[in-house]
């Protein structure tokens, strides 16, 4: 039994993004029609294809000794004519039809699933409601509610959601916007994608069982670094959701340690862009940092979250992200050490 | 006398090689529909060749993990410009030029309706291919994917005049395929032979029309859309601009609205080679020929009405999911009576598998696979997963070069002998064939699996972690198998036009009247115009104890 959740969570680490390791309803409802519709379609293409290949190799132009073909006749002679066959055309209009009818049925039914009306906060409903924002080439979240209480903090990339108990599950939805162009929501293993627009609102539900980190990114061309907007989802125990929401609502570490760092990072240009809660930093156009370390990576998840990286970051984003929207400033290197060093503070 | 004799014997070398300006002055100003024709498909061969390079490329920026070959910029630039070139300046300049050689032909006329109309066409064409490819000399191509999803093309996001470039270059080309369309409804409806009822035109111009109708129906909304870009760009409009309360989701739909009837303009014309190929080398009439000609139709309609399935992840209603994918699913069910029509055809026949044969039982065994995962991407649910996901590129690859592209290497090699006089070499396209084959299912098979394992489409590179290296390195080992077989299929091209084997007027046995008159045909294609009584003139002129129209 261990021995068999050990296989299956090794497999679900080798394909940490397929669309056949659902972790959540809607990606479950997906797989089973995915399954039925493999079997329907691996029927039709071996009978096809047995009628193509034999009919081939069946008649096919033998030429033997003596210039007569197989059938014994003159090489040269036509095959009987058959103009077609009403009968034979109604059925084989019929079959697929029947097929198409079925695929219908069951295509409906899965996107009743999978696409629920969608319930607005209220108290006990165990509901995590977040607004996620497509950035060029980052996520940002923004926390409303959760179990019917208002949330109200905004953090970036890594998705934290609590994981549904037995009897009590724990649905996220998301609201999906965009600031700029089309994005895509995309965690393979929790629910099918659906686009962040401009202009539009959409909504996305999953609901999970099994704590642990879920990978994506985005899906849609987006620019230069779609390829770096990763995603990332960790699904937490209530506990430890309870506990990572406490810290999230906090404003930022105030070390007075770093006072000095504080100061440099106030007084250049990071602040027109990001924000750090309890400051006067409060940027809009980049990632919120007010708990930047409680993060394990940066760059939408291209690189770990350690000093090394931050303070690479920082001195030239290009360097870890060719083309991303944040210039190297050309801070002289005590200041990128003043500035990592508070950073490296707000936890 | 001595100056009369040198100035005779000027003349008859003259004749013998006449100057490379007088050649090329002769094809530039032709209206000739045969030498449209192939300059069209001299156009599309060297855009394939350009496209096929951008593909290397690519193939070999994925071949790691966080490879670093091309830089991003570059890799988007990439993948916009093959994709553009390949539908635009490849996929339908191939059939249009096909069309344009072989239609006139088939149904017994002269030329085209309006031959002047037909030049205009390809040089408009030719200009916008172009013109796009301009957008380079601006310091890069355009970056948006070759469906440009509004906002990537406003002055926002890009800044430089490479989209301009881009979007008046398939301007420019649209007017040139419009054109085209009116040009093929014209002469299909109005030049058929005498007698040559509607009823028995043969499979291939009954095709051609109703991709006609599908062109004139498509690429008007295509051009206003690109006009709506430029307003947009150039003049301070806001049409596709969400900042300024434009819409970001009236662009997919225009777009797919073209984009969707195109694939069937990119298809319906492979059926009707297809339709031709089969029955000649089965030695077979075709089977179902009124089921076959309405199925035509029905896909050209509803065809028309699916559009939106290419954006079941922008989050439609469920009662619109609910419609695109019926409307797409009930496609299946006219292919399905081709393909069984084909197969029954072949059935009781006597099949000699020569190059254009062989390409066709190419095309049969993969379009099927193409229009299986199609069904797939269909189901609006599983197509959330599947959307955007390399399991996508993996199916229209699938459906363009196993439905396409194999079509037409059918049709290259089927009526090349008409156009040239000559045989292509069968070795080579035996060569080329399995190379094409094989490179073909190591491309695209993995891209199935490695879209299935998560792998969103357009990034220059992927993480180590997602399980999706070896997939991908398999795709560009088979995408270096496939390269040499176009190489081999440019070489037979050239090489049989000195070396073939001569080919006579009627090399395959066959039963159209293209076959009728000499190979390559006279600038007026026949001295007397040939009068019809059947869907097979030929196959009646040889058995005149049983001809077809008794049957008919």
């Amino acid at each position: 039994m261990d021995g068999l959740v050990l296989l299956a969570n090794s497999a679900a680490q080798a394909d940490p993004t397929s669309i056949f390791e659902p972790a959540s309803p809607p990606a479950e409802s997906i797989r089973t029609l995915a399954i039925l519709v493999f079997v329907i379609a691996l029927f039709i293409f071996f009978v096809v294809e047995f009628i193509l290949f034999y009919s081939i190799w069946r008649f096919r132009r033998r030429k033997q000794a003596g210039g007569a073909d197989q059938a014994g006749g003159d090489p040269t002679a036509e095959p009987p004519q058959v103009y077609g066959s009403k009968p034979i055309e109604v059925a084989w209009t019929a079959a697929p039809a029947l097929i198409v009818f079925v695929l219908v049925l069951v295509a409906a039914r899965t996107l009743w699933e999978v696409k629920p009306d969608v319930p607005t906060p209220s108290p006990g409903d165990n509901a995590l409601y977040v607004t996620a924002i497509g950035h060029q080439w980052w996520w940002e979240f923004h926390y409303t509610s959760y179990n019917g209480e208002p949330l109200d903090f905004i953090t970036a990339n890594e998705l934290h959601v609590p994981v549904g108990d037995d009897g009590t599950p724990r649905p996220v939805y998301l609201t999906l916007l965009s600031a700029d162009v089309i994005h895509s929501f995309w965690v393979p293993r929790l629910a099918g994608k659906l686009d962040l627009i401009p202009g539009v609102t959409n909504t996305l539900w999953f609901q999970t069982t099994e704590p642990g980190l879920y990978l994506g990114q985005c899906a849609e061309y987006c620019g230069t670094q779609h390829a770096g907007m990763l995603l990332r989802v960790y699904v937490d125990t209530p506990d430890d959701f309870e506990t990572w929401l406490a810290n999230q609502r906090k404003p930022a570490v105030d070390d007075p340690a770093v006072a000095e760092g504080k100061a440099a990072f106030l007084s250049e240009s990071c602040i027109n862009c990001h924000r750090v809660r309890g400051t006067p930093a409060a940027g809009t156009y980049a990632p919120d940092l007010t708990h930047l370390m409680s993060r394990e990576t940066l760059a939408s998840g291209l690189v770990p979250n350690d000093r090394e990286n931050l303070r690479k970051w920082i001195n030239n984003p290009h360097d870890i992200k060719e083309g991303c929207l944040m210039p190297a400033f050309g801070l002289s290197p005590e200041k990128l050490d003043l500035i990592v060093d508070y950073l490296a503070t707000l936890k | 006398m001595a100056v009369a004799e040198r100035q005779l014997d000027m003349a008859s070398q003259a004749a013998a090689r006449p100057a490379w300006t007088a050649v090329l002055h002769d094809w530039v100003t032709s209206a000739d529909h045969k030498k449209i024709g192939i300059m069209y498909i001299l156009m599309g061969t060297v855009f394939l060749v350009i496209a096929g390079a951008q593909a290397l490329v690519m193939r070999w920026q994925l071949v790691y993990a966080r490879h670093d070959f091309v830089s991003p910029d570059v890799f988007n630039q990439l993948f916009t410009m093959h994709g553009t070139t390949m539908v635009f300046f490849v996929g339908m300049p191939m059939i249009i030029g096909m069309a344009n050689y072989v239609v006139p032909l088939q149904i017994g006329a002269r030329d085209m309706a309006f031959p002047r109309l037909n030049a205009l066409g390809f040089w408009l064409t030719l200009f916008g291919g172009l013109l796009v490819y301009f957008s380079y000399a601006t310091g890069g191509a355009p970056a948006l994917g070759w469906f440009a999803y509004s906002p990537l093309t406003t002055k926002t996001f890009a800044r430089s005049a490479a989209t301009d470039f881009w979007a008046l270059g398939l301007i420019v080309s649209g007017f040139g395929t419009i054109a085209a369309g009116v040009n093929f409804v014209a002469t299909i409806v109005t030049m058929r032979a005498p007698g040559m009822t509607f009823r028995k035109i043969p499979f291939y111009p009954w095709t051609i029309l109703w991709t006609s109708v599908q062109i004139l129906i498509a690429i008007p909304p295509l051009t206003a859309a690109l006009i709506m870009v430029m307003f947009d760009r150039q003049l301070g409009a806001h049409f596709f601009d969400p900042q300024n309360n434009g819409s970001a989701v009236l662009w997919q739909h225009l777009f797919w609205f073209f984009g969707h009837p195109e694939v069937y303009i990119l298809i319906l014309p492979i059926f009707g080679i297809v339709s031709e190929v089969i029955p000649v080398f089965s030695r077979k009439v075709l089977f179902g020929y009124e089921f076959m000609a309405a199925a035509t139709m029905a896909i050209a309609f509803i065809s028309l009405g699916v559009w939106a399935h290419h954006m079941f992840v922008i989050g439609m209603s469920r009662t619109l999911d609910m419609y695109f994918a019926v409307a797409s699913l009930l496609v299946s069910i006219p292919t399905g009576i081709k393909f069984f029509n084909w197969l029954a055809t072949m059935y009781g026949g006597r099949i000699s598998m020569d190059s254009p044969m062989l390409f066709c039982m190419g095309f049969l065994a993969m379009f099927l696979i193409g229009g299986l995962t199609g069904i797939m991407l269909a189901l609006a649910p599983f197509d959330f997963q599947l959307s955007d996901s390399y399991f996508v590129v993996g199916h229209f690859h699938w459906v363009l070069i196993g439905g396409t592209l194999f079509g037409l290497f059918a049709g290259f090699h089927y009526w090349y002998p008409k156009a040239t006089g000559r045989m292509l070499s069968e070795r080579m396209a035996k060569w080329q064939f399995w190379l094409l084959l094989i490179g073909f299912f190591l491309t695209f098979g993995p891209m199935h699996i490695s879209g299935m394992l998560g792998m969103p489409r357009r990034i220059f590179t992927y993480e180590a972690d997602r399980g999706w290296e070896l997939w991908n390195q398999i795709s560009t080992i088979g995408a270096f198998i496939q390269a040499p077989s176009y190489v081999i299929f440019v070489w037979n091209l050239v090489w049989s036009l000195r070396h073939g084997r001569p080919a006579g007027d009627d090399p395959w046995d066959a039963y159209t009247l293209e076959w009728a008159t000499t190979s390559p045909p006279p600038a007026y294609n026949f001295d007397q115009l040939p009068v019809v009584h059947s869907r097979r003139p030929l196959w009646d002129a040889k058995h005149p104890d049983d001809p077809d129209w008794q049957y008919e």
